[in-house]
């Protein structure tokens, strides 16, 4: 074999490993998944999802974790939607080339790599001690809902980054004023690039486990939250209470819980994915 | 008048972005004053060099070096699963794949960062680990071995979607040069594709790193909660967030040392990610220069 060959081979091969690679990902979330559905899918029925916690494992059902985690999700909505979009259009129409915007620039940076579970340190001194919030579902949100500010407000800018200039151009030749070209062209028409940023950062937020744990969520309580200030479980704080068990019928409820919160993820990231690609053929 | 609103609203929404910079000196803030009410009764020398940390036991030690050894030996093990899966993947993906493979696979690769890592913890304690007891009968049931396994499995698309970017940037006059030269891809991509595009893939292996890190519930769920200064991969460990976990959990009396210690902890955790994030933006803001 000479040299030429040699190198040809080298290269064959090399594609091949890349191709295993690319899919031994997959392929071993596949049989994580497929486990999961085996030990867990014969677990779920209606009575699961409606039952409230109990000791015995074949009487347990997630009805208040699944209602923290409703709850959660929603207040998380509420208050991060307003503050990260406003912050991601500031940045992107209204800042200048300044000393500030780009000590806003690396901040939003380093705070998208903070480790979730620091957030949860600052959530549990600054809403639960010092305003007082307790452990309860709005200290939650409020912390997750910082932990995802970065993410929305990188998702606003590139939505906003998309727009044509051309439809900012018209807003201003027919005398529009900066705030009218922004709430009634431009806005509109990253709409589509923001919703999949916000969906995306609330999936992320309904699987987080860590900040929530350090805020106080519970792993048992009793009733479903009523209001903001009620003591609340979420999905994943009771998949980690049951793995942690040394039972195999909490092992079976973990699987089947996963199930459900897993269908959450995939669901609002497909919904995701929707969003997006419908946006970008109505942008072209 | 409209003068006056526009000028309201962007006031506003300044002080919308401006709430990022309170939350990071809200956390800068936070863990110093905790940290520092802690070492008015640690002394940070005994923190550093004390070998063990049993805070939570009634001959208590405060030495964070085990809680240290776990979150970086769980992290070696995942970069060591993420780094060479993850750069053959982006190089398949930019060098080699058809462009329509490279649309679909993308989206699903990113799927496995949008798992949810409680449930990576789940696929760690109950199907890798009695999995890998079959060939290492040694394999206590926590270890750092399959926490640092699935977490490096997690970490795959941080790695290869970042690296995948940065390869895909480096210009076509580029590689024609080398084909014209009868190169092969492989050739091509090593000799020319990668040292092109090193400073992407350095920032993508720092980010992936800064993420292991800070990594919390696969490791407090598989790699158990016994802190100990240790390389042993087959034996419990306890890493930094799973301290802080294991103390949220208990019923700790807030202004207590035993409470201040998961901000002592969590400060480590803070400062050691803030460095990391910070050089990987100095890189990728050099890198942008380069190209643009």
């Amino acid at each position: 074999m000479n040299s030429i060959q040699k190198n040809r081979l080298k290269d064959q091969l090399f594609k091949f490993w890349g191709i295993a690679c690319t899919l031994i990902g997959l392929v071993l979330l596949v049989i994580f998944i497929g486990g999961i559905l085996v030990d867990g899918l014969s677990r779920i029925d209606w009575a699961f999802i409606t039952d409230l916690p109990s000791r015995k494992p074949e009487k347990s059902g997630i009805w208040t974790p699944l209602m923290g985690s409703i709850w959660i999700l929603v207040l998380t909505a509420i208050i991060s939607f307003p503050i990260s979009v406003a912050a991601g259009v500031y940045l992107e129409e209204y800042a200048k080339k300044n000393r500030l915007s780009a000590l806003l620039e690396i901040n939003i940076s380093n705070l998208a790599g903070v480790p979730s579970i620091i957030y949860g340190l600052l959530g549990l001194e600054v809403f639960v001690r010092i305003m007082n919030l307790g452990a309860s579902v709005l200290a939650g949100a409020l912390t997750l809902s910082l932990l995802i500010l970065p993410i929305i407000i990188v998702a606003t800018r590139e939505a906003i980054k998309a727009v044509p200039s051309s439809i900012r151009d018209a807003s201003y030749a027919l005398g529009a004023s900066k705030w009218q070209t922004i709430w009634n062209q431009i806005l509109p028409a990253s709409s589509g690039g923001i919703l999949t940023g916000i969906i995306l950062a609330l999936s992320r937020a309904v699987g987080e486990t860590a900040p929530l744990i350090v805020v106080g969520a519970l792993a048992y309580v009793p009733f479903a939250p009523q209001g903001p200030l009620d003591q609340f479980s979420v999905l994943p704080i009771q998949i980690f209470n049951w793995i942690s068990r040394p039972q195999q019928g909490f092992i079976d409820n973990a699987a089947a819980a996963i199930i459900i919160l897993l269908l959450i993820t995939f669901i609002m990231n497909g919904i995701a994915v929707y969003f997006r690609n419908k946006w970008q053929k109505k942008l072209q | 008048m409209r003068k006056i609103k526009e000028l309201i609203i962007e006031k506003s929404l300044l002080s919308s972005a401006l709430v990022t910079i309170a939350v990071t000196i809200g956390i800068i803030l936070v863990l110093a004053i905790e940290a520092f009410l802690f070492f008015k009764e640690v002394s940070i020398f005994d923190f550093f060099t004390d070998t063990q940390w049993t805070p939570l036991f009634t001959e208590k030690h405060y030495g964070i070096l085990p809680l240290l050894s776990g979150t970086l030996l769980t992290t070696f093990i995942a970069i060591s699963v993420a780094l060479p899966i993850g750069l053959s993947i982006s190089i398949y993906l930019s060098e080699y794949a058809p462009r329509s493979f490279r649309k679909t696979i993308k989206p699903l690769l990113e799927l496995l960062a949008a798992v949810p890592s409680v449930v990576y913890g789940f696929f760690a304690l109950v199907v890798v680990t009695p999995y890998l007891q079959q060939f290492m009968p040694s394999l206590s049931g926590f270890n750092s071995l399959s926490a640092g396994i699935v977490m490096g499995i997690m970490i795959i698309p941080f790695v290869s979607s970042l690296s995948e970017d940065a390869l895909f940037a480096v210009p076509k006059d580029l590689r024609e040069a080398s084909y014209g030269m009868g190169a092969t891809r492989l050739q091509t991509a090593f000799k020319v594709v990668v040292p092109a595009a090193s400073s992407g893939i350095i920032v993508s292996i720092i980010l992936a790193i800064s993420r292991a890190i800070g990594e919390t519930m696969i490791v407090a769920i598989a790699a158990g909660q016994q802190p100990r200064l240790t390389l042993d991969p087959t034996v419990p460990v306890e890493t930094i967030t799973a301290y802080i976990v294991q103390v949220s959990l208990g019923d700790v009396q807030h202004g207590s040392l035993e409470y201040r210690t998961i901000f002592a902890a969590g400060i480590t955790l803070f400062v050691f990610t803030f460095l990391l994030n910070t050089l990987s933006f100095r890189i990728r803001k050099k890198y942008r220069e380069k190209y643009e």
